[in-house]
């Protein structure tokens, strides 16, 4: 085979796996428009809000550090505002089921990881800016979108209720980050491994 | 016949002893620090932030009748000065900020205390903070309840102009330079409105 070939050979594989699997015979049905952008936008952005509160955290008291504070509690409210859509949209538009050979394929462990996995995500979505804004709240700093709109509390302002806070903030984005390694690293064994074709539902696509 | 002078003399004698017996007991006016308070709230980004002086004291000559004779003091201690975050609070007694090692006090001393209405009054005065001193006008509204005073009022200022938040914290995008002042003062001993 000749080099062009080859890498034809190769473009196939990585964006038709399915067809290079015998045991799978349906391609599964991709996910609207809008759920992939909303996948993609805040799997992105959360990615990048994991980062930067990961690099913040270590930085010494400064100028620098207050204003990367304030961009990612502005980040971390536009991102839950998302999440409130994505979610919507989720019940709204329930996405297309695990064609049945698939799912008879995946191990009962599998299938509960499957779900299991993406509803603590979800649940996620919310808990780690709420858990953020309650403790930015009862510190005695109120989110000021963009320096300009002040957020309510919704807890009252308390040096011991931050106190009791300020760990969990960081401990559900560290789940968070865990279930998104997970999450990566199981979107990528179906595609390398199980060659099911999974991946192409979030992708968009012919057909 | 005596020397007209000596007969002036028993005069104002007798004068000034007649107003020392009208004058208030100005010198048993005090602060009840206790029920009083200072606080000055920030803006960082947009965020406001409030903070207050655990520690300051005031010295009170106010006569409610004669304003323009009162005068009115207050020290602060710049150590005390806490946003209720354990953090920043460990930043505020250095050189950028207040200075504390350097400047423990803050102080403020009328020059003229004015009526401008029931229980309204201005009082004009030097605010001495790190060091640099500005003229300050400080409205400030009296209300009695039984035996004391309370002062309460508000006035802004600007921090840069007292160098508080220096080098990269003079950025005023980061630190707004103005600060609102708030206090309220609750005082025994003032005679009657």
């Amino acid at each position: 085979m000749n080099a062009m070939a080859l890498v034809h050979k190769a473009r196939i594989q990585f964006f038709c796996p399915y067809s290079m699997n015998p045991n799978i015979t349906q391609r599964p049905a991709r996910y609207a428009a809008t759920a992939m952008a909303l996948h993609w936008g805040l799997g992105l952005a959360i990615v990048a809000m994991l980062g930067m509160g990961w690099y913040m955290t270590g930085l010494p008291f400064s100028p620098q550090r207050l204003k990367l504070y304030n961009w990612h509690k502005w980040a971390g409210m536009a991102v839950l505002a998302l999440s409130v859509l994505r979610m919507a949209w989720r019940l709204i538009k329930k996405p297309p089921a695990l064609p049945a050979d698939m799912q008879s394929a995946m191990p009962r462990w599998q299938q509960w990881l499957h779900h299991g996995a993406h509803h603590l995500m979800y649940a996620l979505f919310f808990i780690v800016p709420l858990l953020g804004w309650a403790y930015s709240s009862a510190a005695g700093f109120p989110i000021v979108f963009l320096g300009l709109v002040q957020l309510p509390d919704f807890v009252p302002v308390s040096p011991a209720l931050a106190d009791a806070l300020k760990p969990w903030h960081g401990l559900a984005a560290y789940a968070l980050a865990v279930l998104v390694l997970l999450h990566v690293a199981a979107a990528l064994k179906h595609h390398f491994i199980d060659r099911d074709g999974l991946m192409a539902r979030m992708l968009p696509g012919r057909g | 016949m005596t020397p007209r002078p000596f007969y002036r003399h028993i005069a104002l004698t007798l004068a000034s002893v007649a107003c020392l017996a009208g004058t208030p007991a100005l010198a048993q006016q005090k602060l009840i620090a206790e029920s009083s308070e200072i606080a000055f709230v920030s803006r960082q980004m947009g965020v406001p932030v409030e903070g207050r002086f655990k520690k300051f004291d005031a010295q009170v000559a106010f006569d409610p009748a004669r304003p323009a004779t009162s005068k009115v003091a207050f020290t602060v201690d710049t150590g005390s000065a806490t946003l209720g975050v354990r953090e920043t609070d460990a930043e505020l007694p250095k050189a950028v900020w207040f200075n504390v090692p350097k400047f423990p006090q803050a102080t403020f001393a009328s020059s003229a205390i004015k009526a401008v209405g029931a229980g309204q009054y201005e009082v004009a005065g030097k605010l001495g903070i790190k060091g640099m001193t500005q003229d300050v006008v400080v409205p400030v509204t009296l209300t009695q309840t039984g035996a004391t005073t309370t002062a309460a009022g508000s006035f802004v200022i600007k921090r840069l102009a007292f160098k508080i938040g220096e080098n990269e914290w003079a950025d005023t995008s980061m630190v707004a330079d103005e600060v609102q002042v708030k206090f309220k003062l609750v005082l025994a001993g003032v005679s009657k409105l």
